[in-house]
């Protein structure tokens, strides 16, 4: 296994309203501010995550790579998915391939349409999708069951919105949002209101480095390398009515696999409140464990970018010398489907 | 300045369905929910070509179950998306039929109720539910050949309508006379020399026979109350009161509503005046007295009404 670290990360100022801006009007200054900072212009790789369905338009991603300067051509390839995942693609690149640096980008426009419909568009044809059953419909099943079986009561849920909201007012790039209103609506229940991550345009630029590169450009940044011990992604069954949702299996194979015990921090894909506690127990973070001190996506969810963000936030601590061992966590699909888990090492 | 952008793929996708979920929806469309069973022997419903639990091809053999089946989780969608397939307020459920070992997802239809409205009480995990079938006709083939799910009935309303023709009895009939003609009339008693209102023809507390009329005063006292929450097609607003009323001239209070002041200031002692119907409207019922409203005369002391409590 090759020693590949992250040392690199910049995100958007992410907004709840449309900016004007277009996807790669959004990106461009991300992906020259961090060109500059790590004094590479060209990358060895490039990996992108988004999803066509928030613009409307297939292939939305390519214009996307105006932004990166892909002449003469550049070594490049996209996944359907959150960025976390592009990251992924670029470490399994990084460790067979004889490349250095790769620089992996993620961004997403939801404010343009209708962000539960659009999730929506990617559930089972024969089942799901004809009933027109939205996102957060799908993640209130889940609260439901979790609390079903926890006994956790929806008071726990609103303490979670409550405190990730705080943090994300002190994050200058996460939205500032009130405390939860007391008699605050239901959205779909068991969720209310805050319990559903606030919408948000976005982007976020990570740079792995491998080798000789990881102390050339760390010099040049002054930021500690946080060094990726250890990365693993799962998935549970499509169907929600085959699984248990009040649990996360693929979460804990994940998080063992990468070797989630012994984090100081984790920034987890919480864009539900009830998923940070499944989380919490599929992963198996104590008390001592600081989670989403960004805020999380509860605070901000630019679609396409939170979960890169997430892996990114937990780099970030390391890079300012704040912890020694951080987890980012990124999901994707209904219910916590899939989970991809990154452990980070000063 | 936006543009509006539609994606559409006219027609829609059309798809192959393959040999599993065409079995599902053939079935579903001649109104019967068809699980497959895997190696493990369990049944997997709605059919998938695999067991979600090892990967491994399931049987060939297709097992009816349901229709019944159980709520294992939902969530309350009070304000329907255009999307949704219903558009008053409904849950969003993962319903297991009885003989299956997975559940559906699908709409749970609880009945009529305003958009925004909570969700009932009686919906809870564990609630057995049955599917709404579309007509036979209007079936294709589709999961939403089922309108939606609902609740296993669990309780009916009975009818409890009876009616009666009542002979009210001489005293009460002379009372009821009285008070068609506008008049409040009562007994005097030969022995404690009380009057009673209205009479019963016979004295309830030395049990003699009365016969004596008095015409009585259509004012009288509050002598207790009580505050109702709940309506009540006698009364004329929630909250009314209802109240014991001493008439002047008279020696038993009578029950009747208080009205023309608000709930929380009437009180024991209050001076109150018969208003009655307008006259076209009289029968031979008390309901000609409308209701008790208060006049302006000082409070009575406690004392002097301290025994017709």
């Amino acid at each position: 296994m090759k020693d590949i670290a992250i040392v690199a990360f910049t995100q958007s100022r992410h907004s709840a309203e449309e900016n004007g801006l277009s996807e790669t009007e959004m990106l461009l200054p991300l992906i020259t501010g961090v060109k500059e900072q790590v004094g590479v212009s060209r990358f060895d790789f490039t990996c992108s995550g988004s999803n066509d369905y928030l613009l409307g338009a297939p292939f939305s991603f390519v214009s996307a790579l105006d932004a990166v300067g892909a002449w003469p051509p550049i070594s490049e390839s996209h996944v359907e998915m959150d960025g976390a995942w592009a990251l992924y693609e670029a470490w399994v690149k990084m460790q067979y391939a004889d490349i250095e640096t790769a620089l992996v980008y993620g961004f997403g426009k939801p404010s343009q349409g209708s962000l539960r419909e659009i999730l929506a568009r990617g559930y089972d044809p024969y089942y799901l999708a004809p009933l027109g059953i939205d996102a957060v419909s799908m993640a209130a099943l889940q609260a439901r069951a979790y609390l079903a079986r926890s006994g956790a009561k929806e008071g726990d849920l609103t303490a979670i919105a409550a405190r990730s909201r705080a943090a994300g007012r002190d994050n200058p790039f996460a939205l500032s949002l009130d405390d939860p209103a007391a008699d605050a609506p239901y959205d779909v229940a068991p969720l209310r209101v805050h319990d559903v991550a606030p919408e948000a345009d976005g982007a976020a630029v990570v740079v792995l480095a491998t080798g000789d590169k990881v102390a050339e450009i760390s010099a040049r940044t002054g930021l500690t390398p946080a060094w990726i011990r250890g990365i693993d992604h799962r998935a549970d069954p499509h169907s929600p009515g085959v699984r248990d949702l009040s649990v996360s299996p693929s979460a804990r194979l994940a998080g063992q696999k990468a070797g989630a015990a012994g984090v100081e921090v984790a920034e987890l894909h919480v864009q539900y409140s009830h998923e940070e506690l499944i989380l919490r127990e599929a992963l198996d973070l104590g008390d001592d464990v600081v989670v989403n001190p960004s805020g999380g996506p509860l605070a901000a969810n630019p679609m396409m970018a939170a979960g890169l963000i997430r892996i990114g936030e937990a780099a970030a601590r390391i890079h300012r010398g704040e912890n020694r061992r951080t987890l980012g966590h990124a999901t994707s699909g209904p219910c916590l489907q899939q989970n991809l888990v990154a452990v980070l090492e000063a | 300045m936006p543009t509006n952008h539609a994606l559409e793929f006219p027609g829609g996708y059309t798809r192959s369905v393959g040999p599993v979920i065409g079995r599902f929806l053939s079935e579903l469309r001649d109104g019967k929910l068809v699980g497959v069973r895997a190696e493990s022997g369990r049944v997997v419903f709605p059919p998938l070509e695999y067991d979600p639990a090892n990967g491994h091809s399931v049987t060939d053999e297709f097992v009816e179950v349901g229709p019944g089946g159980v709520v294992e989780s939902f969530a309350w969608v009070a304000e329907p998306l255009a999307s949704h397939p219903l558009d008053r307020p409904f849950a969003w459920a993962l319903i297991r039929p009885d003989g299956a070992d997975t559940a559906i997802l699908h709409a749970l239809d609880v009945g009529e109720l305003a958009r925004g409205a909570e969700a009932p009480k009686r919906l809870r995990i564990g609630m057995r539910v049955r599917p709404d079938f579309l007509p036979a006709t209007e079936r294709i083939g589709d999961i939403a050949d089922i309108r939606a799910f609902r609740p296993d009935v669990t309780m009916i309303t009975a009818p409890s309508r009876l009616e009666y023709d009542i002979k009210p009895g001489r005293a009460l009939d002379r009372f009821l006379e009285g008070v068609s003609e506008g008049r409040i009339l009562g007994h005097r008693c030969p022995v404690c020399a009380k009057v009673i209102v209205p009479m019963k023809g016979l004295c309830p507390k030395d049990g003699v026979p009365t016969t004596e009329e008095v015409e009585v005063s259509h004012t009288g006292t509050v002598t207790t109350f009580a505050v109702n929450n709940l309506p009540d097609p006698r009364a004329p607003e929630v909250p009314f009161v209802s109240a014991y009323v001493l008439l002047d001239g008279s020696d038993i209070a009578m029950v009747a509503l208080v009205s023309g002041i608000p709930a929380d200031q009437v009180r024991m002692g209050m001076r109150v005046r018969a208003v009655w119907k307008p006259r076209e409207e009289w029968g031979r019922t008390i309901t000609n007295i409308r209701w008790f409203e208060p006049i302006d005369e000082p409070d009575v002391p406690f004392e002097s009404i301290a025994e017709y409590m």
